[in-house]
């Protein structure tokens, strides 16, 4: 067998399981959601809030202060943001500018998960509430994880699976906040390192071939945007990236399919 | 400062992430989810989660920027391998990931 044939076979196999009964039911799916979310990112965030935690406490901010940040912004790069521009003593608009701009990724996040969830005719509230409890990590799990659970019951999944991590960050916080563990320094490199890993292969699961190009491209393209304009690195990532792979996707997608 | 301007800086850092949210969740009710823009942004959205993990890995801002790239690279080879070596299953892949890290940075030192 080739490289390729290989691949066809592990990707064939791989969506033959996929194919098997989704998940539905009540408890079927706050199980599978919870396992989800304790199998891994719930620790994950646990410890990479914990050095949010410290962060703040040493910017100023106080315990109460960061665990609603956690909580609210829900967003890690704009949370950092803030703590860096405070502790170096900006002023209140370019803290909230510079936050907003390190979390402006919600705005195609959003637009690209909401219809995913599925809901019939949901409200204008009820969907703000879905997109606050969205993040990076529920984001990326579910659209791993939703062909492998019915239609009807991804809203629930989506809920427990995020709220059950956005309790772990709010913990971390505070343990972090309030504890000065000293962890060893290869430790806490490995336990930082574990973050990045998850998502990339997280990510090497996900269907679709415009969105694998976009994935490669994305990180063709981030080095370069980032040396040319650090700030706004990731949006015009995901602009080209995005569009390139786009175009390039529909036009294999259209010779292979017909 | 006062903790009235802390407090001041957190909420209003939280409303100023939210207006991407609710912008967000403006334009998905009004786009067509088998459209070809919805599509569009499904690609910027994967270039740019890919982009903001390739950047974690390869331009780290935290201490990770203390490991050589070579370690750096060498650690997510290992987990990839482990991913595929245990059928596909996440925490196979990040532990073996994580602990060849950290071992590699012990070793080298």
């Amino acid at each position: 067998m080739t490289m390729r044939e290989q691949e066809t076979a592990i990707d064939a196999n791989f969506e033959m399981k996929q194919a098997t009964t989704p998940v539905a039911g009540d408890r079927a799916v706050m199980r599978k959601a919870l396992l989800d979310a304790l199998s891994l990112p719930a620790f994950i965030l646990f410890f990479t809030m914990m050095g949010f935690g410290s962060l703040a406490r040493s910017a100023g901010f106080g315990a109460e202060m960061a665990a609603v940040a956690s909580l609210l912004i829900w967003g890690l790069p704009g949370q950092l943001a803030m703590v860096e521009l405070t502790r170096t003593g900006q002023g209140l608009v370019a803290i909230v500018f510079a936050c907003s701009l390190a979390n402006a990724r919600f705005l195609p996040m959003v637009v690209s998960f909401m219809p995913t969830l599925a809901r019939e005719r949901p409200g204008l509230p009820r969907m703000l509430l879905d997109a606050q409890l969205l993040s990076i990590n529920s984001w990326a799990v579910c659209m791993r994880e939703f062909p492998r659970v019915d239609a009807a019951w991804r809203h629930r999944y989506y809920v427990t699976f995020a709220s059950s991590i956005l309790l772990a960050a709010v913990a971390g916080t505070l343990l972090g906040y309030h504890s000065a563990v000293l962890l060893p320094p290869a430790l806490v490199l490995g336990l930082i390192f574990v973050s990045p890993l998850f998502f990339a292969l997280v990510l090497s699961a996900v269907p679709g071939r415009a969105e694998r190009i976009s994935m490669l491209l994305g990180c063709a393209t981030i080095p370069v945007a980032h040396s040319l304009w650090p700030e706004m690195d990731l949006l015009i990532t995901g602009v080209i990236g995005g569009s390139v792979g786009f175009a390039l996707g529909r036009r294999w997608e259209h010779g292979d399919g017909s | 400062m006062a903790a009235d301007s802390f407090w001041l800086i957190v909420l209003a850092c939280a409303a100023a992430t939210f207006v991407w949210r609710a912008l967000g969740v403006l334009v998905a009710r009004r786009i067509d989810a088998n459209g070809a823009f919805f599509r569009w942004v499904t690609c910027v959205s994967y270039a740019m989660v890919a982009g903001l993990i390739f950047r974690m890995i390869i331009l780290p801002e935290s201490d990770l920027a203390g490991v050589s790239l070579p370690v750096r690279i060498a650690a997510v080879a290992i987990a990839f391998g482990a991913y595929f070596l245990f059928k596909r299953r996440l925490v196979a892949g990040v532990l073996a990931g994580g602990v060849s890290l950290s071992a590699l940075v012990t070793w080298l030192g």
